[in-house]
């Protein structure tokens, strides 16, 4: 098994998913660079998080229309579970494979703190190892992270169980408070209709080891390599 | 011929702008009144067509693949020659 972790220039959180992947988790997983075009040989794919060429035009939009896309594209077609983290969750909503767009956080600022979340299914390749309703502590590191879809989109995300995360206070409940960026219905993280693609602004890879104050993130990673090894 | 295109993206009436709230704001702070303030940006783009519908059309393919989101943005388009 061998998971993909997508470079960007610009990409900053690459090294830290590989430190999940390979130190923490044991997992064979290889940096590739974003002129790449060929995937077929990967299991999986991670999209890290950073500011890809600089959040020029839009957070991810130039990222989104590499050659490297393709192949994730073509992976995902190909029913493989494809992650993207944060710019990772841009990059894909810019690219078309994930619905919606992320625009700037409601108050114009970078918010860099813990925050919590609700998981709202668990019927991902994502999920799979936590229970529905559970509230975990995953920080954000972002300045646009303001999901935004239009009502029909977003009613149908909902229909269609898409809603993986969302933001929440320490009592589980979704408030306007709770929200750091004003994102729509408090969403934190999608899925695509297939369920193998998730975006989420959270950064999992943060929270993935207990000294570093929570390691709810792991469970992601380690949900993703059970869906491969069942595949 | 060369057509110079100048492409004006802004979000959709209703999609949250915070800095143009937040300039709103600073304006405010300074005596001025303004019902509501949006931003904007805008690309000026220079390049070689046949005449001024290919120019339009080619920068108008730009918009939709690249320079705008359609999900949150409309964009303009104004054309003229030059020399």
């Amino acid at each position: 098994m061998s998971i993909a972790v997508v470079q960007f220039g610009g990409s900053n959180c690459d090294l830290d998913i590989m430190h999940v992947l390979k130190d923490v988790m044991g997992v064979d997983a290889e940096l590739v660079w974003y002129k790449e075009e060929n995937l077929d040989r990967f299991d999986g794919v991670v999209i890290p998080g950073g500011f890809s060429y600089g959040d020029y035009l839009r957070a991810g939009a130039i990222a989104a229309r590499t050659p490297i896309m393709n192949s994730v594209k073509k992976q995902a077609d190909a029913g493989k579970p494809v992650i993207g983290i944060c710019n990772g969750f841009q990059v894909l909503t810019e690219s078309g494979l994930l619905a919606g767009a992320l625009t700037t956080n409601s108050y114009p600022k970078f918010r860099c703190e813990p925050a919590y979340l609700r998981v709202e299914t668990t019927d991902t390749p994502f999920t799979s190892m936590f229970h529905k309703g559970e509230i975990l502590s995953i920080p954000i590191a972002h300045m646009e992270g303001n999901y935004y879809a239009d009502e029909p989109t977003l009613a149908s995300l909902e229909k269609n169980d898409q809603v993986v995360f969302r933001y929440v206070d320490r009592n589980g409940n979704a408030t306007d408070e709770a929200n750091p960026n004003g994102s729509r219905e408090n969403i934190a993280g999608i899925v695509s209709k297939r369920k193998n693609v998730l975006g989420m602004m959270p950064h999992p890879e943060r929270a993935s080891e207990e000294v570093l104050g929570s390691a709810d993130g792991l469970r992601v990673f380690r949900s993703m390599l059970e869906y491969i090894s069942n595949r | 011929m060369q057509y110079q295109a100048e492409v004006i993206i802004e979000l959709k009436a209703g999609m949250l702008d915070p800095e143009g709230t937040t300039v709103k704001r600073a304006l405010e702070h300074l005596g001025y009144e303004a019902d509501s303030v949006r931003t904007a940006k805008k690309y000026t783009i220079v390049l070689q067509a046949s005449d001024i519908h290919s120019a339009r059309e080619n920068v108008e393919e730009m918009c939709q693949k690249l320079i705008a989101n359609p999900i949150i943005h409309n964009y303009s388009i104004s054309l003229r020659e030059i020399e």
